[in-house]
């Protein structure tokens, strides 16, 4: 099991990369949809004992990160006819050497934190990294939609580290923020949806009426 | 049970209202939104005379920072529920469903952040005030109100993000060891010198960020002007009121932890630093407003950054931060009910309007006393919570800090009377003309509010109720400071 557990974690740093190099809005959200897979596999795999705990914070999370979020990400896509990601302020390439100094500077950061005995090691860095990738993201794309990526990459990121305390936090907080993340993602897609109809375009840098 | 209660009666409505078909009309939508503002303030009333034993194992309980930002929010969500019954007459179009349903879910997630003392559920609470008033901000369906509602998702969401990852940090600080039970407020208190204090320090930051960022702290403001300047005035007037307060709740419990475990010398020069950074910021932007809105967001980065300046001065701050508080929830709920009259009767609150003390005598004498009392002008009750936080500055020894605050405080006033004044006294430009003059009516349910909020605010600038003062001053003492 401790095995598989790595393996998955470098899954996800993989899925991070693979998010940021790809110009296609639908391989995005498959790719988000991969990453939330592999989150909901992780409770199971590092949990000592298969517990109760373990298997429904992993449906949960499969249900929510995996199917219910990705496939409304997918609808709004749809909806709004777009396709390609243009031209975002870091290019592609550029953005996935970024993330890779993201990945080294998430092991730098991790090995100089005070960790108790870890029994996962890659836990934390790939929790950081995909923090910071999802930081970048968020900040380096215009369209409005791979911005909500972005910040659902940086919730992964969180709920990564959060693996590390599940023994601290209880389930039914756990099922809350699952519930808060959800109903957030949604109205941002409501609006999102709205965006598009009203500027013909889901480019966020167009929202520029309001400043001082 | 009360305190459950408090929680769970505004949930269930919100959630029969918005989710039962037969309210599509508007009448009983906000006929049950009087009543479960009633009886929240009623329960909430009932906690001051008979204090409730904790909830849920110890997860819900009302100490006296709780209490006075639930206090707080229910007082301001009475006001604005009575404000709606007037509102909603005048703007035919909007959903009394919506409204009510959005609003009563705010009030419940926001109960639960008050009574929360358990770290991770305060979280939880405050993500949900963020995602309930969220729809109501975009409510005209316009291309400002969406560009407001992205920019307000996207910076709480981000910030309210950092603000799990502290509380995470938190939940290390405790590690696996036998410190009590995990994230839960007064076992985190009890072992607060036995936490990790790397992760400690970590959690602080990141929750002062991740909360700063709801409560508009600059440099994390920039959502606040748009957010309130496109919402219906009366939810930013909540949003000013309270949901800035249950921010400021967040931050003020990892404060009580950090000032437990000794490293309040860590906390106060970075609250310091907020805090001037904020006043600062709202000196510089108040300058040339002419939107009242947006002003008042301004005006509120000003004052969240007073409360954190308190919160870092610490002594007799932290009592005249908690003070602050009371008296700029209020404040702010009064201001925005009164320019949402004004922009009711004349389409817009802003440099357009001139003379309005003719056409609307009430809103206009209730605009032109809120700018004396949002900027701290005797006799109301922020000049004395002002006071005491320029005082704490003076005997802590930073004569600079006191300096910054007077001029920061001056050039504010300047700016806002600019505007106030104009659209209070200024010739109109057509004279002769009054533009929907005919159409205005300060109709008893549009004045009762803001008009019950100004006479606390004044109260308090006279006398502070004794069951008020000690509960603020146990809070304040809670928060590492001194009673006054």
């Amino acid at each position: 099991m401790h095995d598989a557990a790595q393996i998955v974690l470098l899954l996800v740093v993989l899925s991070d990369l693979a998010i940021l190099g790809t110009s296609r809005l639908s391989s995005c959200i498959r790719g988000l949809a991969a990453q939330g897979f592999l989150l909901g596999l992780l409770p199971v795999l590092i949990a000592p004992q298969l517990s109760v705990h373990a298997v429904s914070l992993a449906i949960g999370t499969v249900i929510v990160k995996a199917i219910a979020l990705p496939w409304f990400l997918a609808w709004a896509i749809r909806e709004a006819a777009v396709r390609r990601e243009i031209e975002p302020i870091v290019g592609f390439i550029a953005s996935q050497l970024l993330g890779a100094l993201a990945v080294a500077l998430a092991f730098a950061i991790a090995s100089r934190l005070p960790l108790a005995a870890m029994q996962q090691p890659l836990l934390v860095p790939v929790s950081l990294a995909t923090l910071i990738i999802g930081f970048i993201v968020l900040t380096t794309r215009r369209k409005a939609l791979v911005q909500v990526v972005g910040y659902l990459i940086l919730e992964n990121g969180i709920y990564l580290f959060g693996l590390t305390q599940t023994e601290s936090v209880p389930f039914l907080i756990e099922l809350g923020v699952l519930l808060d993340i959800f109903v957030g993602v949604f109205i941002m897609g409501i609006v999102v949806f709205h965006i598009n109809r009203e500027f013909d375009s889901l480019d966020s840098t167009r929202l520029t009426e309001l400043s001082d | 049970m009360r305190l459950l209660a408090l929680c769970a009666i505004p949930l269930v409505t919100a959630l029969v209202v918005l989710g039962a078909p037969v309210f599509r009309g508007r009448r009983v939508p906000v006929v049950l939104l009087l009543v479960v503002a009633g009886a929240h303030l009623a329960l909430v009333t009932s906690l001051w005379v008979a204090p409730a034993p904790p909830a849920l194992g110890g997860w819900l309980a009302a100490d006296p920072l709780g209490l006075t930002v639930l206090t707080l929010t229910s007082v301001l969500f009475l006001a604005t529920a009575i404000y709606i019954v007037g509102y909603l007459r005048q703007e035919a179009a909007r959903s009394g469903r919506v409204f009510a349903g959005g609003l009563l879910a705010f009030l419940a997630a926001a109960s639960v952040v008050a009574l929360a003392h358990h770290l991770a559920m305060l979280w939880v609470g405050m993500e949900a005030t963020t995602l309930s008033v969220a729809p109501l901000v975009f409510l005209r369906r316009d291309r400002r109100s969406l560009e407001a509602t992205w920019k307000y998702l996207v910076v709480s969401s981000v910030g309210i993000a950092l603000a799990l990852l502290g509380t995470f940090f938190l939940a290390s600080a405790q590690g696996e060891g036998d410190l009590g039970r995990p994230l839960l407020l007064p076992d985190l208190i009890a072992h607060a010198r036995e936490l990790h204090p790397a992760w400690l320090r970590a959690a602080f930051l990141f929750l002062l960020v991740g909360f700063g960022t709801k409560m508009g702290l600059a440099p994390m403001h920039t959502w606040k002007p748009d957010t309130y300047g496109e919402a219906p005035s009366l939810v930013s007037g909540l949003m000013a009121g309270a949901l800035t307060s249950c921010a400021f709740l967040g931050v003020a419990r990892v404060s009580e932890v950090v000032v437990a475990a000794g490293l309040g010398s860590f906390a106060q020069p970075v609250l310091i630093a907020f805090g001037l950074l904020s006043l600062a910021v709202a000196a510089t932007f108040v300058i040339g407003q002419r939107d009242v809105k947006r002003l008042l967001a301004y005006s509120s980065v000003e004052h969240m950054g007073l409360l954190v300046l308190g919160l870092g001065l610490g002594g007799i701050g932290a009592y005249g931060s908690m003070l602050h508080l009371v008296n700029n929830g209020l404040a702010k709920g009064w201001m925005f009910l009164v320019t949402g009259n004004i922009a009711l009767a004349t389409g817009a609150a802003n440099s357009g309007n001139r003379g309005l003390i003719r056409t609307l005598p009430a809103s206009a004498t209730l605009l032109l006393l809120g700018l004396f009392a949002v900027t701290g002008s005797p006799p109301f009750g922020m000049f004395l919570s002002e006071f005491t936080i320029l005082r704490a500055a003076f005997d802590g020894g930073h004569p600079w800090i006191a300096a910054t605050i007077l001029v920061a405080l001056a050039v504010i006033f300047v700016g806002m009377a600019a505007l106030v004044l104009g659209i209070v006294f200024g010739e109109p430009p057509a004279p002769g003309r009054d533009p929907g003059a005919a159409a205005v009516r300060e109709s008893w349910w549009l004045v009762a509010g803001p008009v019950a909020l100004a006479a606390i605010v004044l109260m308090l600038g006279f006398y502070i109720p004794g069951p008020l003062r000690d509960v603020l001053t146990r809070a304040a003492m809670a928060l590492g400071g001194t009673a006054p």
